[in-house]
């Protein structure tokens, strides 16, 4: 019943946050610095990570399939499909989860046990849209560019590492990347990340906002919403991929 | 003019607020007073709105708050200013950024003219050349007197400060107590303090209610208050050295 009760107030909290904004002009500066906040500043650790797991992805591959039967372009399309189809719309988003989400519960919950949503609240701002929607719009609006740019820097890193390694040849990766392309693989990662964005930032605002406590209890609910985004991910990887993929 | 009219809330099977009725006066600084976990804080909550009472009315100028659609209750929020007892101030947002913010939120007019009004508010509660400084590089006194500042900003009817002098020096808080009482006469605004400071209820108290057990045990003035004979009460207010010393020379008067 507990999870009835969680499901229900978490409902409640998403209406809240689509209330009418008070004044249009001050969320969208809001949703500006999110964006740098969220988006911008997570880029370091989105390129670094999506370079070497390209570059792992690309030697891996041509390891276990080094066979004459099989032809060299193919590392370079599996290296692509697995950077484009998994690693940079879902293995990115876990990543921003534990960076992003932590961030949001942290700094909503902090402002909950200092009283700084009441005081929100007794002003007559609506606290739920004025902390939580302009995160929602940021993260739903950068994190496909940061996915984007992943997928773009995980072929790099394999094409590079590839190459460096002599595992292939550079020829052989690029016929690799162009072969069996299909648009719609992009459309669905990106579909997958701002469905991802939208779990993310709900989720760990939810768990910020409702805080109750202290210092401790703040740390908790950072944590609860890194498990909690990543399972909702993981399973929200998997309805999605057998209704666009199947 | 606040009437609270048989207010009750619980939380789970704690009942924190049993049948509490109370007036609170236009123009006066109104004390709740009592000892912690007396259920005072729970009270001013309910009065604002941040919880919900299982019963009983809250009636701003006649206008029962917990009746009002969302948006009655948003224009009766915006007459309301409070002061938190742990200040409540923005942490991202400048000294000036936070008392311009309700300003920013529901006012008209130009940038210039906030930022006006937001260093009049300051100048008000003696707060200069602070404006570019956060939060955490201030005291706590100053913290309260920009709390004060943006509670102030929007003009408030009602003027709510929970436990203004909580964790300041004794000179300081007789600053903020001053403050208080002088801001609630330029404004005409109904005050309310919640306290267990008797410094502050000697200094500032018009209108106290004594809550106990999360009862209304006791309301009278500030010259009622000493002359009471209701057992609980002078406990509460005797507890100190400094009020028996008081007691004692009123008595050795008589």
């Amino acid at each position: 019943m507990r999870i009835l009760f969680h499901f229900g107030r978490y409902f409640l909290l998403l209406k809240d946050v689509f209330g009418r904004p008070e004044r249009f002009r001050i969320y969208w500066r809001r949703t500006l610095e999110e964006m740098d906040l969220l988006g911008v500043q997570s880029l370091g650790i989105v390129a670094l990570l999506s370079a070497f797991m390209g570059a792992v992805i690309t030697i891996q591959t041509k390891t276990n399939i080094d066979s004459p039967l099989i032809q060299a372009w193919v590392v370079g399309f599996a290296t692509r499909q697995s950077v484009i189809l998994e690693f940079s719309p879902t293995v990115i988003s876990l990543i921003l989860a534990g960076k992003v989400g932590s961030n949001i519960a942290a700094e909503i919950g902090s402002m909950r046990v200092k009283e700084q949503i009441d005081a929100l609240d007794i002003m007559g701002v609506n606290s739920a849209g004025y902390l939580i929607l302009p995160k929602l719009a940021a993260t739903i609006l950068i994190n496909p560019f940061l996915v984007m740019i992943s997928m773009f820097l995980g072929i790099f890193g394999g094409w590079l590492a590839g190459v460096q390694a002599g595992v292939i040849s550079s020829d052989d990766f690029i016929l690799g990347i162009q072969t069996g392309f299909k648009p719609f693989h992009v459309t669905y990662a990106l579909i997958k990340t701002v469905v991802f964005a939208f779990i993310i930032t709900t989720i760990s605002a939810y768990q910020g906002y409702f805080t109750r406590g202290g210092t401790r209890e703040v740390g908790i609910s950072s944590t609860r919403a890194v498990v909690y985004s990543n399972v909702v991910i993981l399973l929200a990887n998997l309805v999605l991929t057998r209704v666009l993929l199947l | 003019m606040i009437e609270v009219q048989g207010l009750s809330k619980r939380f789970g099977d704690n009942q924190v607020l049993t049948d509490i009725s109370a007036v609170f006066e236009q123009g006066k600084v109104n004390q709740i007073i009592g000892m912690s976990g007396s259920g005072k804080s729970v009270l001013t909550k309910c009065m604002v709105g941040l919880h919900r009472p299982e019963e009983g009315r809250v009636l701003y100028n006649g206008r029962s708050f917990h009746d009002m659609n969302d948006e009655e209750k948003r224009g009766i929020r915006q007459e309301i200013g409070m002061l938190f007892q742990s200040s409540a101030l923005f942490d991202s947002l400048t000294v000036l950024a936070n008392v311009m913010f309700p300003l920013k939120m529901f006012a008209r007019g130009s940038e210039e003219e906030m930022r006006e009004r937001a260093r009049f508010c300051l100048d008000r509660v003696n707060i200069v050349d602070k404006d570019d400084l956060f939060p955490s590089q201030i005291s706590g006194g100053m913290q309260k007197r920009v709390g004060i500042a943006r509670a102030i900003a929007m003009e408030p009817k009602y003027l709510f400060c929970d436990e203004p002098n909580s964790g300041l020096d004794p000179q300081t808080a007789i600053l903020i107590d001053d403050l208080i009482k002088e801001l609630t006469e330029e404004y005409n605004t109904t005050t309310i303090v919640v306290t267990h400071d008797m410094n502050s209820v000697m200094e500032t108290g018009e209108n106290i209610i004594f809550i106990h057990q999360g009862r209304k045990w006791w309301q009278g003035s500030r010259q009622e208050l000493l002359n009471s004979d209701n057992t609980e009460l002078n406990e509460f207010i005797y507890a100190g050295e400094l009020m028996r010393e008081v007691k004692r020379a009123r008595d050795a008067g008589r």
